[in-house]
């Protein structure tokens, strides 16, 4: 379980995100949809534990004492320049075989397995991000932050990496927390999706997407969902309820 | 920078066309004070086989050695350190500008003044000399290092000796070599200038000698001897290091 219980994030005399609290079960998916420059990706770094300079407290599942075993999708795939793809994946594990192959599966699930020993700069962007992907899932993490993972791709690569991704989390149960701002993306992939307000953020609106996961955008249901959202709150994606 | 067969070879005629000039010129003007490439060849064989040469080569290319060592680990940590936290920044920017810009001369005059003539003095002077360069061009290094990987390391729990060799000495490689690369070629010049002052061995001792003798052959022999063995570490050692460096820009 996935605990955030923010009072106030302030950056540089700004209020970034105001009160903002929620959980996050075991297994389940969190999508977090806001406008842009509403502190999604601030958020995910207080997660991370990257960021912790705010008032308030996130707990993480963690097994005996030792550190939570979180991974994170940066919005920039994030890989050494100067490693290859395979050796970026494995770099998150353990140095032990059993590790190795686990990247080289994870890889080959992704489709990379032809550029395992490639640099990244000899990849296209969503390849990049693919590797990213690949590399979140390596430590079978307990819980995964994603900031605008399928973000800036075209949409067969957007699809394939969303199918990529659900089949590695099916595999893994991990708890996953994303942001994004695209509300028909957050609704095909997410069990709950969280409504931000413009900053400070807070959540304005909750809701649950009972339908089986369709993985794709552009399924009638979520088509239907994303309209009657969007009739009932005109103005939901600029942050007001 | 790959370079074909053809332009090495023109740049090998080139050489080789600068000393049969200079043979020419000495041949035809015959000035008192050049001597001829044969001379000198002849002057580097006596110096050879009488042992003198390789024994100040050595000793000099020890003091290179050493001195370069022990520059480049302080300047190193220093210049980490510099540019990693703010306040030893602060603390040390004046001081690191200043020694930038004392000459070396006094710096080496300064330190036989105050220590004595002795070895240990004379790699003191020269260390003193290069460490603020080195100190400037890893603190500009460590000053560049991309957070975000450093974020990558963290959230994966990357230990602290994987994420120092994997994420931030590749990003820390190009300034390390620079330092590196301008450290021979300044080093053993103060190396020599040291000697000249204050050793009773070395390249520049020697050198020292033949200029009251006004024995330029032999001034000419060590110079060549001593320029070959810089270029041989630049050639074997220096840059297939950078290559390897830069496998992943091209490959």
């Amino acid at each position: 379980m996935v605990r955030v219980d923010i009072h106030s994030k302030v950056y540089t005399q700004d209020k970034i995100i105001g009160e903002l609290a929620f959980n996050a079960k075991e297994t389940e998916i969190v999508a977090i949809v806001g406008p842009s420059g509403a502190g999604k990706s601030t958020l995910l770094n207080i997660i991370a534990g990257l960021d912790k300079n705010f008032v308030g407290s996130v707990s993480l599942p963690r097994t005996k004492g030792e550190k939570p075993n979180i991974a994170y999708m940066f919005q920039e795939p994030r890989l050494l320049p100067w490693r290859t793809v395979l050796e970026n994946v494995c770099l998150v594990g353990d140095s032990t075989p059993s590790s190795f192959q686990r990247a080289e599966s994870l890889l080959t699930k992704v489709g990379l397995a032809d550029q395992l020993h490639a640099y990244p700069r000899q990849l296209s962007g969503g390849m990049r991000r693919r590797a990213s992907l690949a590399r979140a899932f390596l430590p079978r993490p307990g819980v995964l932050l994603m900031d605008e993972p399928f973000v800036s791709l075209d949409s067969p690569s957007a699809e394939a990496l969303r199918a990529s991704f659900l089949e590695l989390w099916d595999d893994c149960g991990t708890t996953v927390v994303y942001v994004t701002h695209d509300l028909a993306e957050a609704l095909s992939v997410a069990d709950r999706v969280l409504f931000l307000s413009a900053s400070p953020a807070t959540i304005i609106l909750e809701v649950a997407v009972n339908d089986k996961r369709p993985g794709t955008s552009l399924a009638k249901s979520i088509q239907s969902l994303q309209n009657q959202l969007l009739v009932e709150h005109p103005r939901l994606l600029n942050g007001y309820s | 920078m790959v370079s074909s067969a053809s332009e090495n070879l023109t740049r090998l005629l080139v050489l080789i066309g600068l000393f049969i000039i200079w043979q020419l010129v000495v041949q035809l003007v015959q000035p008192e004070l050049l001597p001829s490439p044969v001379q000198v060849l002849e002057q580097l064989m006596v110096e050879i086989a009488n042992g003198d040469l390789v024994y100040h080569l050595l000793v000099t290319l020890k003091r290179v050695a050493i001195s370069f060592a022990i520059a480049m680990i302080f300047g190193f940590i220093i210049g980490a350190l510099m540019g990693w936290f703010q306040w030893v920044n602060l603390l040390l920017d004046v001081p690191m500008t200043l020694a930038l810009n004392i000459p070396a001369l006094v710096v080496i005059i300064i330190c036989y003044i105050w220590f004595g003539l002795n070895d240990s003095v004379a790699i003191l002077a020269v260390v003193l000399n290069k460490t603020p360069m080195v100190i400037i061009t890893i603190r500009d290094g460590v000053k560049a290092i991309d957070r975000g990987l450093l974020e990558v390391a963290k959230v994966f729990n990357m230990s602290h000796l994987k994420t120092f060799w994997n994420v931030l000495l590749p990003q820390l490689y190009p300034f390390i070599l620079s330092c590196v690369r301008n450290g021979l070629s300044l080093i053993w010049k103060i190396v020599l200038v040291v000697e000249l002052i204050g050793c009773s061995n070395g390249v520049g001792f020697k050198l020292g000698v033949f200029f009251q003798y006004f024995d330029i052959a032999k001034i000419f022999a060590y110079t060549f001897a001593f320029v070959i063995c810089i270029l041989l570490i630049e050639t074997l050692i220096v840059q297939p290091l950078e290559r390897r460096s830069h496998r992943w820009r091209h490959g």
